[in-house]
C-alpha cells in the first residue's frame, strides 16, 4: 500500500495548476512519478472513486478529485457507498468503521 | 486596544456550494445569523480578523503538517477550490504582516507555532469570510489547527493557544476580532455526509457557552470520533476560542442541523470582558 503517495498526488493535483496541466496532458507520466501500486494507478485512472475511498483516501482530498472527474455531489457520495459494497469496508485510516453496516 | 470581538461559526462547503439543496427556512435562519454576526463584527470596528480554522489539505499535507500554523502574509487568496463547486468567486484577501509577526512572536512564548507567508484559503476560511467580510476588505490573519487526522494537538494545548493569543492581542494597540470556525459533529465528504448528532452538539455548545473549561477539555478523541465523526476533531477551533475568552460566557445565535450542508449550522458570540 502506498496510500500516502496516492493522497499526495491528489493533494498536489487539487492545489497546483501546473500539476493539473500535467493531469490533462500526460496523466501517465504523472502517475509514473509516484510510488504507487498497480491497484492505486488503476483506481486513479478509471477513476474508481469507491475503491479510492475504500483504500483510505481522505474525503477532503477525494471529493475534489471526484468533482474534477465530473462527479456531481450525490454521485460522489453514491460512488463511495458502491465502493464499500463492492470492495468491503474501508481498509485503513479515519474511515474504518467500528461497526459493520 | 486588544480583542474586541470573539465568536464561532460553521464553515462547511455545502453552505455556499449546495445552497439550493437545503430546507430554505433552516438555511435562511442560518444565513440571517451570519449576517447578524457580520454586523456585530463591523460594530466592533476591528483592524484585523483572526480566523482560527481547520483547513482541509489545501496548504498543509502529511509531508510537513504543523499542529498550529499562523499566517504572516501581506495578502492571501481563495478559494483554492473550484469557484462553482464552492459557490464563492476568487478573491485576494488582505493580510496584516506586521501584526501577524507581533502576535506570532508573542504567542511563541507559550506555544510553538509554524508560520506561513503564503496561504490559499479553502472553504474553512472562505465560507465565513463570504458572510462576515463580503467585500474582502478587512485584513485577515489565518490560523490553522490540524484537525484532519491524528496525531492531533491535545485539546488543552488548543485551549492554551487561545489563551496565549488573547494575551498577545491584549498587548497590541490594534482592535482585533477573532472567530473560531469548525464543525461540531459531522462526517464530511464521506458516505455518512449529512449525519448530525444534535444532542452531542448541543451538549458541547452548552459547555462552550457557559465556559465549563474542565468539561470542554475532558473530551477524548476516540469518543469524539465515535459520537461526532472525524469532523468532530474540529472542536479544537471552538476550544481555542474558549481559551481566548477564558471566564466569559456566550450566546447562541443559531444552531440548526442542515443535512444538505452536512453540519449543525452554528453561530455563537462570546460576551467579552
Amino acid at each position: 500500500m502506498s496510500l500516502y503517495y496516492t493522497q499526495k498526488l491528489l493533494y498536489q493535483l487539487n492545489r497546483d495548476p501546473a500539476v493539473r496541466r500535467r493531469f490533462d496532458e500526460d496523466f501517465e507520466s504523472l502517475l509514473a512519478e509516484h510510488e504507487l501500486t498497480e491497484e492505486e494507478r488503476d483506481a486513479l485512472r478509471k477513476p474508481d472513486i469507491g475503491l479510492l475511498y475504500v483504500m483510505g483516501v481522505n474525503g477532503q482530498i477525494l471529493m475534489h478529485y471526484a468533482a474534477l472527474r465530473g462527479y456531481e455531489w450525490n454521485a460522489y457520495l453514491e460512488a463511495m457507498r458502491e465502493g464499500e459494497r463492492r470492495y468491503g469496508p474501508v481498509r485503513t485510516g479515519l474511515y474504518t468503521r467500528a461497526d459493520s453496516r | 486596544m486588544a480583542l474586541v470581538f470573539a465568536g464561532v461559526c460553521s464553515h462547511a462547503p455545502g453552505i455556499t456550494g449546495r445552497a439550493d439543496r437545503a430546507d430554505p427556512t433552516a438555511r435562511d435562519r442560518f444565513y440571517a445569523a451570519m449576517g447578524r454576526m457580520r454586523k456585530a463584527i463591523e460594530a466592533s470596528r476591528p483592524d484585523a480578523l483572526v480566523v482560527i480554522a481547520a483547513e482541509h489539505f489545501a496548504n498543509f499535507f502529511m509531508n510537513n503538517m504543523p499542529a498550529i500554523c499562523v499566517g504572516m502574509g501581506e495578502h492571501y487568496e481563495g478559494p483554492i477550490e473550484d469557484e462553482k463547486w464552492l459557490g464563492i468567486g476568487h478573491h485576494r484577501i488582505p493580510g496584516n504582516k506586521p501584526l501577524s509577526r507581533e502576535l506570532i512572536q508573542e504567542v511563541m512564548n507559550d506555544i510553538d507555532l509554524a508560520y506561513a507567508e503564503e496561504w490559499k484559503f479553502d472553504h474553512g476560511i472562505m465560507v465565513p469570510l463570504h458572510f462576515l467580510t463580503p467585500r474582502y476588505d478587512l485584513p485577515v490573519i489565518p490560523v490553522n489547527i490540524n484537525c484532519q487526522g491524528p496525531p492531533l494537538i491535545p485539546l488543552k494545548r488548543a485551549y492554551e493557544f487561545g489563551r496565549s493569543l488573547r494575551r498577545a492581542c491584549d498587548a497590541r494597540p490594534e482592535r482585533i476580532a477573532v472567530i473560531g470556525t469548525g464543525g461540531i459533529s459531522h462526517w464530511p465528504a464521506t458516505p455518512d455526509s449529512g449525519r448530525i448528532n444534535e444532542p452531542w452538539d448541543r451538549a458541547f455548545l452548552e459547555k462552550l457557552l457557559h465556559h465549563q473549561r474542565d468539561a470542554l477539555l475532558a473530551y477524548r478523541d476516540q469518543d469524539v470520533w465515535r459520537e461526532g465523526g472525524q469532523g468532530g476533531f474540529e472542536i479544537r477551533t471552538f476550544i481555542a476560542i474558549a481559551g481566548a475568552t477564558e471566564g466569559c460566557t456566550g450566546e447562541l445565535w443559531c444552531y440548526v442541523p442542515i443535512p444538505a450542508f452536512a453540519v449543525g449550522c452554528t453561530v455563537a458570540v462570546m460576551r467579552l470582558h
